[in-house]
């Protein structure tokens, strides 16, 4: 590599730099702000305090949500994942007519915007007269968690080879038996890994989302949509600061959970 | 009796699944076609009765086109721009030699995880009378009163290229770090410059992946009303947002309904189009 101050690796360098500061500087702001002490969520600072956490806490409407959005996240991460579990272990290890339509059929929800899968489910379930409005959002966030969930184990289960499972079949355990003994704890850190994902695209989702709530009952991503139409209240911030702890903070202790337990293995 | 089980078993596993798309999306999809036909009389009731009236309004106002051709336009727009902004980085992570390379990547993906809704109103606090730019700008002096720069198109396209360009990068970093590095080397010791390397093998070998970010990111775009609502003026309705204005507000079903189709039938024939020419898989990849 050539030297001196202008090279083309380090005019790289320095876009890829911009790039990083044009992703997190307007995150890190929302952060900041959260800990503003003055009435209103902009600048400027006025002093440094936890005043707006504190309010968050107080806020009936916010802790709702964010009860349901938490019950809403848990049910389709296990529903989703257990689900698209048994799909995967199909395509992968098993051989079928018609395999391909399948794959595609269960993966194509991606690529449909997300307005139309709203618009579609929400009108086909008052047609049937089925007005339960969180079993509403539930049906709704599997159908929009389960793709993920599916190329996440798929590309894990590629992974795991079948000469293990065949090694057990031939010591005499049966297709249940080698499932439940060998594939299923090489599959653990991928469910986990869909389980991650289901919850935090359930947590995050707001287009479709907007589609499937009824008037009473908000998840935190709708309530934050619903609070913003007056203005940027100090609360909105606070609620970001926390909600960035928990989606980033989740992952990265689960990631260490399963290293950790990885390593005690070996 | 043990074949035939052998054989059901793959279906008793696809079973739960193969009946939600199809309870869930494929089903409801096919409902919306048909609910666009229905009638809906003055008292608000919708009459199962074949009409296009709903079809003929949806072809005949020239509004419908004119919103349907801004969120187009807003969609080329992201696309290129985050085209333009991911390739670089990208290369650079598949390049560098920085011992936390790993950690890098983390922090490319880490805005997946965190929430769309509150990486759209963020840019609130930067580009709004109150914002850091503006506070910049008056405490430099170069500036008396504050600069409009919310609620127009600019913030609109900088709200989802914020949004979205992560999917780009990784689309490219995926397809980049595929790249078999001594066909680089070959290049370069046949007398090609790095420049010339790069355009005739790097950036060839790459478009696969540059052609998955773009789809991408262009559906995303092209389906969004969140980020217009929150960053946009009343000038920078997407139809997505006019669905949901339909839909949820006039309580119109009907005409939603053909919006959601039209909406539907444009996206997808960009996926269409995109399949002549490149496979899925590529998209999925990044996801695997």
């Amino acid at each position: 590599m050539e030297r001196g101050l202008f090279t083309a690796w380090n005019g790289i360098r320095f876009f890829t730099g911009l790039v990083y500061i044009f992703t997190f500087a307007p995150i890190a702001v929302v952060v900041l702000l959260s800990f503003n002490d003055s009435m209103f969520g902009s600048f400027p600072m006025t002093g440094v305090g936890l005043r707006w956490f504190g309010e968050l806490a107080n806020n009936e409407a916010i802790v709702r949500a964010f009860k349901t959005s938490l019950l809403l996240g848990s049910l389709t991460a296990v529903i989703s994942t257990a689900i698209g579990v048994g799909a995967c272990i199909a395509i992968v290890r098993y051989d079928f007519p018609g395999k391909e339509l399948v794959n595609t059929l269960l993966v194509a929800p991606i690529l449909v915007p997300e307005v139309v899968l709203g618009v579609a489910l929400l009108l086909f379930l008052k047609w049937l007269d089925f007005s339960r409005s969180f079993g509403v959002l539930l049906l709704g966030h599997v159908i929009l968690t389960l793709p993920y969930v599916v190329l996440v184990v798929q590309a894990r289960l590629y992974g795991i080879r079948r000469v293990y499972e065949e090694a057990a079949l031939s010591l005499g355990a049966n297709r249940m038996q080698a499932f439940l003994e060998i594939t299923m704890p090489l599959l653990m850190p991928a469910i986990f890994a869909g389980m991650l994902f289901a919850l935090t695209i359930s947590f995050d989702n707001v287009t479709a989302t907007m589609f499937w709530k009824s008037a009473g009952l908000e998840t935190v991503p709708t309530q934050i949509f619903g609070m913003l139409r007056n203005s940027i209240s100090p609360e909105i911030n606070a609620l970001g600061t926390v909600m960035i702890v928990i989606t980033v903070g989740l992952p990265l202790i689960a990631g260490g959970v399963v290293r950790y337990f990885a390593r005690a293995r070996t | 009796m043990a074949v035939t089980g052998e054989k059901a078993r793959p279906w008793i596993l696809l079973a739960p699944s193969l009946a939600a798309v199809t309870l869930l999306l494929v089903i409801p999809t096919g409902f919306v076609v048909a609910y666009s036909f229905w009638q809906r009389t003055i008292t608000g009731l919708e009459v199962p009765e074949l009409n296009v009236a709903n079809w003929v309004d949806v072809f005949t106002d020239g509004f419908y086109y004119a919103i349907l051709w801004q969120s187009l336009r807003y969609a080329a727009i992201t696309t290129v721009a985050c085209a333009l902004l991911g390739y670089i980085p990208a290369y650079f992570l598949v390049h560098t030699r920085f011992r936390n390379k790993a950690l890098l990547i983390l922090l490319l993906l880490l805005p997946f995880w965190i929430s769309y809704i509150i990486r759209t109103l963020s840019w609130i606090h930067i580009l709004g009378a109150n914002g850091i730019v503006n506070y910049a700008l008056q405490a430099l002096g170069l500036s008396d009163e504050p600069k409009h720069m919310l609620y127009i198109e600019f913030s609109v396209i900088m709200g989802f290229v914020h949004a979205f360009l992560p999917y780009m990068i990784l689309n490219i970093y995926v397809s980049l770090e595929g790249i078999d590095k001594s066909l680089v080397d070959a290049a370069r010791s046949l007398g090609c410059t790095g420049w010339q390397a790069f355009r005739e093998v790097t950036l060839p070998l790459s478009l696969p992946g540059l052609a998955a970010g773009s789809l991408l990111v262009f559906v995303l775009t092209g389906g969004s009303y969140i980020t217009p609502m929150i960053l946009g003026g009343p000038d920078n309705a997407m139809f997505a947002g006019i669905i949901y204005e339909t839909i949820i507000v006039e309580l119109n079903w009907p005409l939603g309904s053909a919006l959601s189709i039209v909406l539907l039938v444009v996206l997808g024939s960009v996926v269409v189009l995109y399949t002549r020419f490149m496979s899925l898989s590529q998209v999925y990849k990044s996801f695997g």
